[in-house]
C-alpha cells in the first residue's frame, strides 16, 4: 500500500499535466471541428515568449504572462482561425489534418527564426514557488509546480463546465461545430462563435505552456509535443467529446504511468521500452475500441447536402500537353543532372543530392499512400527506420550484401505497413493519422532504444565489408549516386505502373468514393493492404538508402517529427506525382544545404517553407508546387496558342483540384441530350 | 417513427419471398438508435421485372437499399438473391453476385475519367485487379473492354465526354455516369436511387426508355426509388409503397395510388 501512495500520488500533479493538455484537445475538437495536432506547439509557443521576455527583457512576470498568454495565445489562435481553418470546408478532415501538422513543425521552428536561437533553462514558476514544499501527502512533498498544475486544472475544467454546459454560448459552440450555416441561418453569427472557441482554446495551450514548463529543466518543443501526443490517448478515451472525461482519463494516465514504474522491475525490457510507450498503446486500444473514434472526422452536417462534394486528395488529373512539356523538361534536367553530377559537381553537393535522391525514394512511399491509397499516414520516417535498421543488421551479424539486405529491410517495413493496416482497417482520415502517429512514437520509445536493434543514441555504423561489389565510401560519391539512380529509377517505373494499372484505378475510385468502390465488387480491405504494403516497402528502400549514405544508422533519422515534415514536404511539392516526390526530396536536402551558408536561426527555415505550402493544402489539394507548374504551364501554352482560353484545356485548370459536380452547369461539360439509343446499337 | 410494430403490413404480393424470386426479402429490419428506419420489409422482384419503390421522404428507402447492396448492416430479417443468403455477406461480394446500383446522393470518382469509372467497373466485376498484371505493365485497356465501354456510354450519350474526368461535369451528367457504371458491369438487379434527380424531363424520359430497353432485351430486373411518380408510372411493372420504415400498399402503379393508406401517406389526410 506504501508503494502505491508512494507512486500512485506522484502520479496525480503527472496525470494533470495529460488532463490539462487532454482538455485543450476536446475544447478544440469540440468547438471548432478540428482536432488541434498544434496544440502542442501553441502551448510552446507562448511558454517561449513568455520566458523570453521575463528572462531576457527582464519584464515582470505578470505582465509577461499578460502579453504571452492573456493576448498572444489568443490572438494566436484568432489567425489560425482567420487565415486558415475557417478557409476549410467542415468536411474536409485531411485538409484540418495537414494544417494541423504543417503547424505543429512550423511554430517550433519558427520561434528560433524570429527571435533568435535561444537556450532557455529554469522557466519561472507562474503561481506557486516549485521550491517550495507547501504539504506534505502521504509522505509525498507537494511542491509549488504540483499544487499549481492540480489546482488550475480543477479550476479550468470547472470553468469551462459552467461555459459549455449553462451559456448560451456554450450551447451556440455546439451547434456551430454541428453546422456552422445552420447556425448562420437560425441568425446566429456563426462565425465570430468559432472565433470565440479558437480564442478560448488557445488560451488554455498559452496557459498549459506556460504553467508546464517549470517540469522541465530546458524549454524544448519536444517535451510539448510529446506531451501532446500523450494526451491525445486521454482526449481519445474520452472520445473527443466529454471534457471531465478527459480529465478521469489524463489523471488515470499519469497514476497508471508512474505505478507501473513503481511495480516493473527496473532493468527489465518492459521498464525501459514498454514503459514510455504507454500512452500510444492506449491510444491504439482507444483508437481500436472506443465506439465514437471509428466515424471520427465523418461528416455530421445536416446541412451537407448543399455542399460541394468534397474535393479529393488531390487531383491526378493533368492535360495531355502539360505532361508533353514536363516529360521534356524532365528528361534534359535529368540528363544534365547525371552528366554534371558524374563530371563538374563538388563532392560536397555530390553527397547533398545524393541523399536528395534517397529522400525522393523514401517520398514515393507517401506518393504511394497519400496521392494514389487517399490515406495519411505519419509514420513513413518510421517505416523507412525499421527497413534501414533490418538491412544494416543483417550485413552486420549475416553478412548480407546490402542490396539484399535492402529488399529484407522493405519486406520487413512493408510486414510492419501491413500490420498498422490491420489495426486501422476501420479508421479513415483523423483516426487513421492518429494511429499512424500513436505507432511513430511507439516505435520512437520503445523499439528504435533497443540498443541491439538500433544501437540507440549512437546508431550502429555500416560495416565496409557488405557493401560490395560497390564501394560506397568512395570520396567521389559516383557509385552510390549510381546505385541511388538505379533504385529510384525502378521504384518510379514500380509507381507508374501501379498508377497506371488496375490496381491505380481502384486506388483512384477508393479516395473518390469507398462506398460506390465497394459496391462494384471491389475489395477495399485488400486493397488498403496492398498499398500499405507497397508503400511500406518503398520506405524501406528509401531508409536503406539512407542510412547507405551516412554511413551510419540512427533512430534520430526517422523519428515521428520527421515522419511529419516528410508528410509536409510533399504535400507541399505534389502527392499525385512522382515529380513531386523527387522535386521534394532534392529541394529538401538542397535548401538545407544552403541554409548552412547563412546564420544558424535562419536553419529551421527549410521546415517553414514547406510547412507554409501545406498551408494552402485546402486550397491546393495537388500542392502548391504542382499547382504552379500548372499554371505556368498553362500560361505557356495560352502564350503559344495565341490566346485560346484556359479553362479550355481539359483538366488543366489550375485549382481544379476539387471542382465540384455540384455546381451546376456553370463550368461543366455541354452534353447534347439524350438520343434514342438502343441495346441493337449496342450490340452492333 | 419509433415504436411502429414491424412488419404490419406484407407486401411484395403472393410472390413474396418464394424462391423463384431473383431478391427477395423477409422481415428486415434496421434501426438507428432509437429510430426505426426499415422495421420488417418483405419484399419480392422476379427476373426482369421493373418494380416501383416509393414514399414519402423518411420512408426507408434508401436504408433498404443500404442493406441489400451491404452498406448498412440489417439487424434482423433475411435477404436472399438468387437463392443465396445475403446476410453477412460484404458488400463487394453481394455486387460480385450481380448487384448494381446508383446512389441517392451521388457517388463518382473525382480524380477518374468517365471512361476510368467504366473500366474499373469491368475489372471489378471479374474480381480483376493483379499487382503483377500492373508491374508487368499488362493493365491497359483491351480492345474488348474499349467496345464495352463505347456500347454503354452510348447506351447513355456519353460517349463523346468518355475522356473527360467527372470532376467537369454537372450532377445530371454524373448520374448517367453513375449509372452507366452500374450498367457495364450487366448486373442481374440494378438498385437505382432516385436516377432522376438533377436530369431535365427530356432526360428523364430517355432515362425510362433505357431502363425498358434494358429490361427488354437483357433481362435485367431493376428496383427504382423514384420521386418523379410520372416516370414511376411510365416504367414499373409493379409499384409497391413504403412510409415509416414499413411496406403500406402494393400493386400496379393505379392500384397504389388509389390507395387511402397511401394518400394518407403522402397528403397527410386526417382518418
Amino acid at each position: 500500500m506504501e508503494r502505491f501512495l508512494d507512486f500512485g500520488i506522484p502520479g496525480i500533479p503527472y496525470g494533470c499535466a495529460y488532463a490539462l493538455f487532454a482538455v485543450g484537445l476536446v475544447l478544440t475538437y469540440q468547438t471548432t471541428g478540428v482536432f488541434n495536432f498544434a496544440f502542442g506547439a501553441q502551448a510552446f509557443a507562448s511558454a517561449f515568449v513568455f520566458i523570453v521576455l521575463v528572462q531576457n527583457a527582464g519584464l515582470p512576470i505578470w505582465l509577461s504572462f499578460v502579453i504571452a498568454v492573456v493576448i498572444g495565445a489568443p490572438l494566436l489562435g484568432l489567425i489560425f482561425d482567420r487565415f486558415l481553418f475557417r478557409r476549410i470546408p467542415n468536411t474536409n478532415t485531411t485538409a484540418k489534418v495537414v494544417t494541423g501538422i504543417a503547424l505543429l513543425v512550423a511554430i517550433p521552428t519558427l520561434l528560433p527564426v524570429i527571435f533568435g536561437n535561444q537556450t532557455l533553462y529554469n522557466p519561472p514558476t507562474l503561481f506557486f514557488n516549485q521550491s517550495i514544499v507547501y504539504f506534505t501527502l502521504a509522505g509525498y512533498p507537494v511542491n509549488g509546480h504540483d499544487l499549481s498544475v492540480v489546482v488550475v486544472t480543477a479550476v479550468v475544467l470547472s470553468a469551462l463546465l459552467v461555459v459549455m454546459r449553462f451559456t448560451s454560448l456554450g450551447v451556440r459552440m455546439r451547434a456551430a461545430v454541428e453546422s456552422r450555416r445552420l447556425v448562420e441561418l437560425d441568425g446566429g453569427n456563426a462565425g465570430r462563435v468559432v472565433s470565440i472557441a479558437w480564442a478560448m482554446s488557445s488560451l488554455l495551450a498559452g496557459l498549459a505552456g506556460v504553467l508546464l514548463a517549470p517540469a522541465y529543466p530546458e524549454l524544448q518543443a519536444q517535451n510539448f509535443i510529446t506531451l501532446m501526443v500523450a494526451a491525445i490517448a486521454a482526449a481519445a478515451c474520452a472520445s473527443l467529446r466529454s471534457l471531465p472525461r478527459a480529465v478521469v482519463f489524463g489523471i488515470l494516465l499519469g497514476v497508471v504511468s508512474l505505478l507501473l514504474q513503481g511495480y516493473i522491475p527496473t532493468q527489465t525490457i518492459f521498464y525501459s521500452s514498454a514503459l514510455p510507450s504507454i500512452p500510444f498503446i492506449v491510444l491504439v486500444l482507444a483508437l481500436l475500441f472506443v465506439p465514437g473514434l471509428r466515424d471520427l472526422g465523418v461528416n455530421k452536417d445536416p446541412m451537407s447536402s448543399v455542399d460541394t462534394p468534397m474535393p479529393p486528395l488531390a487531383a491526378a488529373i493533368r492535360s495531355p500537353q502539360m505532361n508533353r512539356i514536363m516529360r521534356t523538361l524532365w528528361l534534359t534536367i535529368l540528363a544534365f543532372f547525371v552528366i554534371s553530377m558524374l563530371t563538374w559537381i563538388p563532392a560536397n553537393w555530390e553527397n547533398v543530392f545524393n541523399s536528395g535522391l534517397a529522400f525522393s525514394t523514401l517520398f514515393l512511399s507517401i506518393t504511394m499512400i497519400t496521392g494514389m491509397g487517399g490515406q495519411l499516414s505519419l509514420a513513413q520516417g518510421t517505416l523507412a527506420g525499421v527497413g534501414a535498421f533490418v538491412a544494416v543488421q543483417l550485413g552486420n551479424h549475416l553478412g548480407v550484401n546490402m542490396v539484399v539486405g535492402m529488399l529484407i529491410g522493405a519486406g520487413a517495413a512493408a510486414t510492419i505497413a501491413i500490420v498498422l493496416a490491420l489495426l486501422s482497417l476501420r479508421l479513415k482520415g483523423l483516426g487513421l493519422a492518429l494511429m499512424t502517429l500513436a505507432a511513430a512514437l511507439f516505435f520512437d520509445s520503445s523499439v528504435f532504444p533497443v540498443h541491439g536493434f538500433t544501437g540507440g543514441q549512437s546508431g550502429v555504423n555500416l560495416q565496409q565489408s557488405w557493401s560490395a561489389p560497390f564501394n560506397f565510401y568512395e570520396t567521389s560519391g559516383h557509385q552510390f549516386f549510381i546505385l541511388a539512380m538505379v533504385v529510384l529509377t525502378l521504384v518510379v517505373f514500380m509507381v507508374v505502373l501501379v498508377r497506371r494499372g488496375t490496381v491505380g484505378r481502384y486506388l483512384g475510385a477508393i479516395r473518390g468514393s469507398e462506398t460506390a468502390s465497394a459496391g462494384l465488387g471491389i475489395n477495399l480491405t485488400w486493397q488498403r493492404l496492398l498499398v500499405f504494403a507497397l508503400s511500406g516497402g518503398v520506405a524501406g528502400v528509401g531508409g536503406t538508402l539512407l542510412v547507405i549514405n551516412t554511413q551510419n544508422a540512427n533512430p534520430n533519422q526517422f523519428n515521428y517529427q520527421l515522419s511529419l515534415v516528410f508528410v509536409v514536404i510533399v504535400i507541399t511539392t505534389g502527392v499525385t506525382t512522382v515529380e513531386g516526390a523527387i522535386q521534394g526530396g532534392i529541394g529538401f536536402v538542397v535548401i538545407q544545404q544552403l541554409l548552412t551558408y547563412v546564420p544558424s536561426r535562419f536553419q529551421g527555415l527549410t521546415v517553414v517553407l514547406f510547412a507554409a505550402g501545406a498551408l494552402t493544402y485546402a486550397r491546393h489539394p495537388e500542392g502548391i508546387v504542382e499547382f504552379a507548374k500548372r499554371k505556368s504551364t498553362l500560361l505557356l501554352q495560352h502564350h503559344l496558342s495565341g490566346g485560346a482560353r484556359l479553362e479550355d484545356q481539359p483538366g488543366g485548370t489550375p485549382g481544379s483540384g476539387g471542382s465540384a459536380q455540384a455546381e451546376g452547369p456553370s463550368g461543366s461539360v455541354a452534353r447534347p441530350p439524350l438520343s434514342q439509343s438502343t441495346l441493337g446499337a449496342e450490340r452492333g | 417513427m419509433a415504436g411502429l410494430q414491424p412488419g404490419a403490413v406484407r407486401a411484395g404480393g403472393p410472390d413474396g419471398g418464394s424462391n423463384d424470386s431473383l431478391l427477395a426479402t423477409q422481415g428486415v429490419r434496421k434501426s438507428f438508435g432509437g429510430v426505426s428506419a426499415v422495421a420488417g420489409v418483405d419484399l419480392a422482384i422476379g427476373r426482369g421485372e421493373i418494380l416501383g419503390l416509393v414514399g414519402p421522404n423518411g420512408a426507408g428507402k434508401t436504408t433498404l437499399f443500404n442493406c441489400i447492396s451491404g452498406q448498412e448492416r440489417h439487424d434482423g430479417g433475411t435477404i436472399q438473391f438468387k437463392g443465396t443468403s445475403l446476410d453477412g455477406l460484404p458488400t463487394y461480394k453481394r455486387a460480385r453476385l450481380g448487384i448494381g446500383r446508383t446512389y441517392q446522393r451521388v457517388e463518382v470518382f473525382p480524380d477518374l475519367t468517365v471512361e476510368d469509372h467504366l473500366i474499373v467497373a469491368e475489372r471489378a466485376r471479374h474480381g480483376d485487379g493483379r499487382l503483377w498484371k500492373d508491374l508487368c505493365a499488362r493493365s491497359a485497356p483491351r480492345p474488348q473492354e474499349l467496345d464495352n465501354v463505347i456500347q454503354v456510354l452510348e447506351l447513355v450519350d456519353l460517349v463523346e465526354l468518355r475522356h473527360t474526368p467527372v470532376s467537369a461535369l454537372g450532377l445530371g451528367m454524373c448520374r448517367l455516369v453513375e449509372l452507366a457504371r452500374a450498367l457495364i458491369r450487366r448486373p442481374d438487379l440494378l438498385m437505382a436511387d432516385e436516377p432522376s434527380s438533377g436530369l431535365d424531363v427530356h432526360e428523364t424520359r430517355e432515362l425510362a426508355n433505357v431502363l425498358r430497353t434494358l429490361q427488354r432485351e437483357r433481362g435485367m430486373a431493376v428496383l427504382l426509388v423514384e420521386h418523379d411518380l410520372g416516370m414511376v408510372s411510365e416504367v414499373v411493372d409493379r409499384t409497391i409503397v413504403m412510409d415509416l420504415g414499413q411496406v403500406i400498399a402494393s400493386g400496379t402503379f393505379d392500384e397504389v395510388m388509389a390507395n387511402s393508406d397511401v394518400r394518407r401517406a403522402y397528403l397527410g389526410v386526417a382518418t
